[in-house]
């Protein structure tokens, strides 16, 4: 009894400190970073694209445009081939194919982000730039690169919400003379609808906070893009490539794109997170 | 149909089915007649469900189902190559053990099986729901509520809605695989009352385990054991004066 209590209490401390990190990170870049926002005011840090630290001048549209035209395109291919994947791994292939398939999706999740950045730069970069034109280094290299890095997020999240809809349902479809595919988009789909959109915000989340492959295929340019053929700075290539030598007020203005950045990811997570809770609640009613 | 009432509509010949090698089904042959109930009774185990979900090739989702021997619907072979298997489960309607209904309204749940089937206009379906709902004695309990998600229903309603669901299909052949084994005495008398009402429009084949049950609500009765066909009569008959040894030990409750 009292050795149980002694061993609860060393891990609710061990709990504690886990989360009193997330605690010291948040206050951290908030008291670092909210300041310079509140300083050069809202329009001025959220709405100018004027990117200037020697000039003092800490305008961050352009990254952040720059940031959700990537996550966008990584999601359009990511939710597309992963959705896919979660498909055809839950209702069109023999189990032995799963059992392979499944741990190699898995194991894209285990590649360093650096590998898929070098691999984007001397495959992906050059087919852009010699058939659709342009630099190369593009909204549309990163697109790729990302999506293909949050396949595994929203595959494996999207198998495991197919999975639990009731095989009932699956058995009872196919026996109202409804096809495999018929029973795959009228029912299942729709049954595991809340766990699929979980999957693609969470994956979101993934493309949104991807740092390093995406310095290494974007181009960092400093504009809105005109196109998916333009180079980009995300708002976390803007922290990595300046953090270097920032300094004074710079380096606030890079606190507070992390808390921009903060922001937007937390607004995807407790989405996902509500969106997942709420189909817990209901049984994945319609 | 212009058919006698007595021909078969289903001829199963010499049907053997194993499941990763091991036998289910041993050589069974039998005849389900239009316009009769045949219950299928014996102990667990015995193939009763392999049975029924070889009728409409539901076995076909499982890798390791092989079968031998032959099925026939109206004299053509149900795996022939050319036979459209979404249709012939629509021809051969299934009721399960647990009732499954789908996770949308009551009425979505009677139309998707006729919308499969190719039928849009509003007050067909309508009207299948309707006439589908009263064959299966649910009909005045849901009429004014057929939006409601059909999991707020009980589980006899459940059940009947299950009923209700494959009736719309307008099958030729009903199979129900133990369809009152959770529900209670009232539920299940609805449900046997419904099926006195079907048959004189569709074949019926009923899988229980309850004895009882075969002698109310079946006309025909076979007595499956160990993948084999011990033997098949008229139910009175078989109930009072069984052939096989086997048989009678069942229905005595010597085994199973």
């Amino acid at each position: 009894m009292k050795q149980d209590r002694f061993i609860a209490f060393i891990l609710l401390m061990l709990a504690l400190s886990a989360l009193s990190g997330l605690v010291l990170i948040t206050v951290f870049i908030f008291k670092e970073g909210l300041p310079l926002i509140l300083q050069t005011g809202f329009r001025d840090f959220f709405l100018s694209s004027d990117w200037d630290p020697k000039g003092e001048h800490f305008g961050i549209l352009s990254m952040i445009v720059g940031s959700l035209a990537v996550t966008v395109g990584a999601m359009a291919i990511g939710a597309v081939f992963g959705l896919g994947m979660a498909i055809v791994l839950t209702q069109f292939c023999p189990p032995g194919l799963v059992s392979i398939l499944k741990p190699l999706i898995e194991l894209l999740a285990g590649i360093p982000s650096v590998v898929y950045g070098f691999m984007g730069v001397v495959t992906i970069v050059p087919l852009i730039r010699n058939h659709l034109g342009g630099p190369g280094l593009s909204v549309l290299a990163a697109s790729i690169v990302l999506g293909i890095m949050v396949l595994p997020t929203v595959t494996s999240i999207s198998v495991d919400a197919l999975k639990a809809v009731p095989r009932a349902y699956w058995e009872g479809s196919v026996a109202l003379g409804a096809t495999k595919w018929q029973t795959t988009h009228m029912l299942m789909l729709k049954a595991a609808r809340s766990g699929i959109l979980a999957a693609i915000i969470l994956g979101m989340g993934r493309a949104l906070g991807e740092t390093m492959a995406v310095i290494m295929v974007a181009g960092n340019a400093l504009e809105i893009p005109g196109s998916p053929l333009d180079p980009v700075r995300t708002l976390t290539s803007n922290i990595a490539l300046e953090m270097g030598y920032a300094t004074g007020r710079h380096r606030e203005a890079l606190f507070a794109t992390g808390v921009t950045l903060f922001v937007f990811i937390m607004i995807f997570n407790t989405t996902a997170l509500a969106i997942s809770r709420r189909s817990a609640g209901k049984g994945g009613g319609r | 149909m212009g058919a006698h009432a007595s021909e078969p509509i289903i001829q199963v010949k010499d049907l053997s089915v194993t499941f990763s090698g091991c036998q289910a089904l041993n050589g069974i042959t039998l005849d389900i007649r239009r316009n009769e109930r045949l219950a299928v009774i014996g102990p667990a185990n015995s193939g009763k469900t392999t049975f029924l979900r070889c009728l409409n090739r539901l076995n076909d989702l499982k890798h390791d189902y092989r079968h031998t021997g032959n099925i026939l619907l109206d004299g053509k072979d149900v795996y022939d190559s050319d036979v459209d298997v979404a249709r012939l489960r629509r021809r051969i309607g299934m009721v399960y053990a647990v009732p499954g209904p789908l996770p949308w309204s009551i009425y979505d749940n009677l139309v998707y099986g006729p919308k499969l089937a190719g039928i849009r206009s509003r007050d067909r379906l309508d009207e299948l729901v309707e006439t589908s709902l009263k064959a299966a004695v649910l009909w005045d309990e849901v009429k004014d509520r057929l939006r409601m998600p059909a999991h707020n229903l009980s589980g006899g309603q459940q059940q009947r809605l299950c009923l209700a669901r494959v009736l719309a299909l307008e099958p030729d052949v009903m199979i129900l695989d133990e369809p009152c084994s959770g529900l209670d005495p009232i539920s299940t008398a609805k449900i046997e009352d419904a099926l006195v009402e079907l048959k004189s429009s569709h074949a019926i084949v009923l899988v229980t385990n309850n004895t009882k049950q075969a002698g109310r609500a079946s006309d025909r009765t076979a007595f499956f054991l160990m993948g084999k066909l011990i033997e098949v009569d008229d139910t009175t008959r078989l109930f009072t004066n069984p052939t096989d040894q086997r048989t009678n030990d069942y229905l005595v409750g010597q085994f199973g």
